[in-house]
């Protein structure tokens, strides 16, 4: 058998290779001699092949068949075969594999090896990848070498023993009497590696943390040494002595210091020296600036120190360099939560950097610019950040635009200019929108009720222009659906009316339904827009038309809606007004941000909000029928929910229930909604406040009238028109409470005769506070289409002073402007 | 603590794989691949960090070979760099201006080299000499063995 080739030669066979295959060839051919050659149990030799595997190894190929060799070897006494064995070890096995545990005995022996060079190798490879059960076994020989003399081997036990710690915490205590006296150390690779031992300690165990926190003097010690020293050839880089000793007791203390006052002061001095004295034109004073400026921020440093640190922050985003740049960055956004002023005062050069060609920085910086933006800043910020927006890469757009609405949202300082901005966001970077934004934003619209001719007529030029973002069409169909009544009579305040068409409005929704730009999402927008703007144009007809034609159409969702408006136009007409009228503002949902509010069109169905309602009154139908026999039968309707306009395709289903219920309206049916606010959102925007709705739009001077007032409880009643229904009331009930006792569980329902509909939306609370010193007010809307007198039946209970109550009224006061 | 270092060619060929911490084979052929991937396709100009995953990645090329360290993101990025520079320096030392022929050939020889300077992802022997000494002992050691044989290199 010729003796296996050398390494080297290998290596220069393999890389005249011209192809993969070719190499494949010679790999495998290679292989198959190792193999035999294994299979001889020939020692002389075993070194050269495992070499070899390794280097094939590297390149891809397996070698697993040399995992046992690999053991042979290090049981070896030669230290060339344990140099090659350990190594192998470590490319070759990990802890997953079955034959990792075999090595434990030959690192046992080996740990106590006469040569220092064997030692060292042993504990390299139990310090690289050593199995838990093998950290347990070898713990305590490591603990021995810990406390040894010689410092080559002191350096390695320290991280084994780190690595040991990392793998089984339990061991920790073990090691603590070794490192009494490991910083006492001059030597350099022994005193970093028990910083490093020390840092891992104090990580994991909070007892070990104090423990060790007076170690202080002494680091603050090594560290002022390091800097006041003169040039020691062996540790200096570009002039600084050790940095990577520096950097590492900087973090050290870094993590002493935190929550600690004594402590922190004790570095006070050290860290004002070393962030003054480093030398900055190397990259290595820099990483030690760096470190510093991190352990200033972190523990409890004294406002000057913190300062400093800023400051230096501050410079470092003027350096040349890319990479310091980047850190500056990364720290700032750090800080600027707890030094948000002293941030604030490098805000120009943070938003430079947006204009930086490295990606990796100009999101830094478009992260911190977010975070910068305030009251007094924001018509500056949002201008660098809507130009960042025009002109970044597609990554970045979805990220910046969530974040100027955000920030718009949070500091608009007008009205105007926040639709202004909203709209330029939907037309520049319309297409990378967050989907959820689009529910905001109209709610965000609907809220800016003064602004609503002026919104409507810039999507309306924005749709003209470009159909195919689909946020921005979604959104410009609602609000033209929404207020499309507004767009053709050319209101607009803001800017100059344009003279436009209901003909025109129509091409261009139907535009949107055929467009082959346009999601199925976008297309149910359109039709509901279209469909809505049958109770606010005059061309009825040809609403009804195109209504009728996506009856028959593929897409389910589109069908279904035309199906069910279609159905609304025949069978339901006289509710349509109802249904599609305007949209009152909606609320957010007070505690939770934007995305919590699930809209599709436009409506809210906060499911979050029902955490806010009182609990429901126990049996609604059951009561709703006591009233009914109260007033002798079919003469009144129990209270229903009128629907709001129609939902979208999502909520199909419910539509056709609604349906359903509206056909049994006549009967005294258990079915329809209880007066009180139910568990069903789907209909009802039921995250309204109870304040009265439309108090920027005109009431007709309606005066107000006392419902109720009987043993210290009073109702009173005020009155709105609704816009632009005017055949709808809204009356707002105040109840207050003048005895000295809260009235806790408070229920009030109303019902009113067959001719009407009323609709109840929740009350502000259900504890009506004693002594008149709050009032729980709910919204009552009735719509009164055969104009007849208005009256009303209600009924009250509630807890006073432990024992319930029940009243039962009828209110026939009402003002006649409330019902003509 | 660093989790691993790469090095490999412009053509993305590997030279060099020191992981610190275990990994299934699947695995670290992923990450070189991603690795490889991420780095060539930085351009010339951009900063030496990446992001990936929970880690950061310092990467620096050195003529025809670059230099991948991933570190743990407590970990400060501008002394990764220092850290790249001096295992360049210790090889530069060791071969006399070392170039990636020299790794190629004598990849053992990198990674023992390796092993004296990081050890479990840490630092551990910040003075050069310390380390070339170390190499230079255990190569003579080596010699030891084989001056029984009459082949004094046996690596070629």
């Amino acid at each position: 058998m010729p003796a296996p080739i050398r390494l080297r030669e290998l290596i220069r066979t393999i890389r005249t290779a011209r192809t993969q295959a070719e190499e494949r060839e010679m790999i495998q051919k290679e292989c198959a001699a190792i193999r035999s050659s294994f299979r001889e149990e020939d020692n002389t030799y075993r070194c050269r092949n495992v070499a070899k595997l390794l280097y094939m190894h590297m390149l891809g190929y397996p070698a697993h068949f040399g995992q046992l060799e690999c053991l042979k070897l290090i049981a070896s006494q030669k230290f060339t075969d344990k140099r090659i064995g350990y190594l192998g070890a470590m490319l070759l096995l990990d802890e997953r594999q079955d034959v990792h545990l075999l090595m434990t005995n030959c690192i046992k022996n080996d740990l106590n090896h006469s040569t220092q060079y064997v030692q060292g190798l042993a504990l390299c490879t139990l310090g690289c990848m050593g199995s838990s059960e093998m950290c347990r076994d070898l713990a305590g020989e490591v603990e021995k070498l810990l406390k040894t003399s010689n410092s080559y081997l002191r350096k390695k036990a320290a991280l084994c023993a780190v690595h040991v710690i990392r793998k089984v915490p339990e061991l920790m205590e073990m090691f603590l009497p070794a490192t009494k006296n490991l910083l006492s150390e001059k030597n350099h690779g022994v005193l970093h590696t028990s910083v490093v031992l020390l840092t891992e300690m104090c990580e994991r165990s909070p007892d070990m943390l104090a423990h060790f926190r007076k170690l202080v003097p002494q680091l603050v010690r090594i560290l002022k040494n390091l800097i006041m020293s003169g040039y020691s050839p062996e540790h200096d880089v570009s002039g600084i002595s050790d940095p990577f000793l520096q950097v590492r007791i900087l973090r050290l203390l870094r993590i002493l210091g935190k929550s600690d006052d004594d402590s922190s002061e004790a570095m006070n001095d050290i860290l004002a020296q070393v962030a003054t004295n480093t030398e900055t034109s190397k990259n290595v004073g820099n990483a030690i600036l760096y470190e510093t400026v991190l352990t200033i921020m972190d523990i409890k440093s004294e406002s000057g120190l913190r300062v400093l640190a800023i400051n230096i922050l501050g410079r470092f985003l003027l350096n040349n360099d890319k990479n310091i740049r980047y850190v500056a960055l990364t720290s700032l956004l750090k800080t600027v939560q707890t030094d948000h002023n002293a941030v604030q005062r490098h805000r120009s050069t943070i938003v430079d950097c947006l204009k930086d060609l490295d990606v990796s920085i100009k999101r830094r910086a478009m992260e911190l610019s977010f975070a910068l933006v305030n009251g007094n800043n924001i018509r500056g910020m949002m201008k660098e950040l809507l130009y960042f927006l025009d002109s970044c890469d597609p990554e970045f757009k979805a990220d910046c635009a969530s974040g100027v609405f955000l920030a718009a949202e949070k500091y608009a300082p007008s009205k105007r200019w926040h639709i202004d901005t909203i709209m330029r966001v939907l037309t520049t970077a319309g297409s990378y929108v967050r989907d959820d934004s689009v529910p905001n934003l109209i709610q965000l619209i609907t809220n800016s009720v003064e602004m609503h001719a002026y919104t409507v007529q810039r999507l309306y030029k924005a749709l003209l222009d470009d159909i195919s973002q689909q946020p921005l069409v979604q959104v410009a169909s609602w609000c033209i659906g929404e207020y499309g009544d507004l767009l053709v009579s050319g209101q607009c305040e803001e800017e100059e009316p344009i003279q436009v068409t209901e003909d025109e409005v129509l091409d261009v929704l139907e535009g949107l339904l055929v467009s082959n730009l346009s999601t199925p999402v976008t297309r149910g927008y359109a039709l509901t827009a279209i469909m809505k703007l049958s109770t606010r144009f005059s061309s009825v007809n040809r609403i009804k038309k195109v209504v009728s034609i996506y009856g028959s159409s593929i897409d389910v969702e589109l069908q279904q809606r035309a199906v069910e408006y279609n159905a609304l136009f025949k069978k339901y007409d006289h509710m349509r007004p109802a249904l599609l009228e305007r949209m009152p503002i909606m609320e957010k949902t007070a505690t939770n941000g934007p995305t919590e509010i699930v809209q599709t069109n436009g409506e809210t169905e906060p499911s979050v909000v029902e955490a806010k309602h009182p609990p429901p009154v126990t049996q609604p139908a059951n009561q709703a029928n006591d009233l009914l026999d109260l007033l002798g039968g079919n003469d009144v309707v129990p209270v229903i929910q009128t629907t709001m306009p129609t939902k979208p395709a999502s909520a199909g289903g419910e539509l056709l229930d609604l349906l359903g219920d509206l056909s049994l309206s006549g009967a005294p049916a258990p079915a329809p909604a209880p007066s009180v606010p139910t568990s069903q959102p789907s209909f009802l925007l039921d995250g309204l406040s109870s304040q009265p709705l439309f108090n920027d739009i005109a009431a007709a001077g309606i005066p107000p009238m006392t419902a109720y007032s009987k043993n210290g409880l009073k109702i009173d009643f005020t009155f709105e028109r609704a816009n632009p229904n005017p055949n709808i009331a809204v009356i707002t009930i105040h109840a207050s409470n003048s005895t000295e006792a809260d009235m806790t569980d408070f229920v009030f329902q109303a019902a009113v005769p067959k001719t009407f509909q009323l609709q109840l939306l929740s009350p502000s609370s259900n504890v009506v506070p004693a002594l008149n010193q709050g009032t729980v007010t709910q919204v009552i809307r009735v719509l009164n289409l055969q104009k007849q007198q208005l009256r009303m039946r209600i009924k009250l209970t509630y807890t006073h002073k432990g024992s319930p109550v029940q009243d039962l009224a009828e209110v026939n006061n009402f003002p006649p402007q409330s019902w003509q | 603590m660093m989790r691993f270092l790469l090095l490999f060619s412009r053509q993305g060929k590997l030279r060099l794989q020191k992981w610190f911490m275990p990994m299934s084979e699947r695995e670290k052929k992923k990450i070189i691949r991603d690795m490889t991937t991420m780095v060539l396709a930085r351009q010339p100009r951009t900063c030496n960090f990446l992001h990936w995953k929970d880690l950061k990645i310092i990467y620096k090329r050195y003529a025809s070979l670059y230099f991948c360290l991933a570190v743990e993101s407590q970990e400060n990025e501008l002394l990764a760099l220092e850290i790249i520079h001096r295992y360049v320096e210790l090889l530069d030392k060791y071969f006399g201006n070392v170039c990636e022929l020299d790794i190629i050939f004598n990849f053992e020889k990198a990674y023992f080299i390796l092993d004296e300077f990081l050890m479990g992802g840490e630092i551990q022997e910040t003075s050069k000499q310390i380390v070339n000494r170390s190499i230079e002992a255990s190569d003579m050691l080596q010699e030891g063995d084989n001056s029984e044989w009459y082949e004094v290199e046996l690596f070629g």
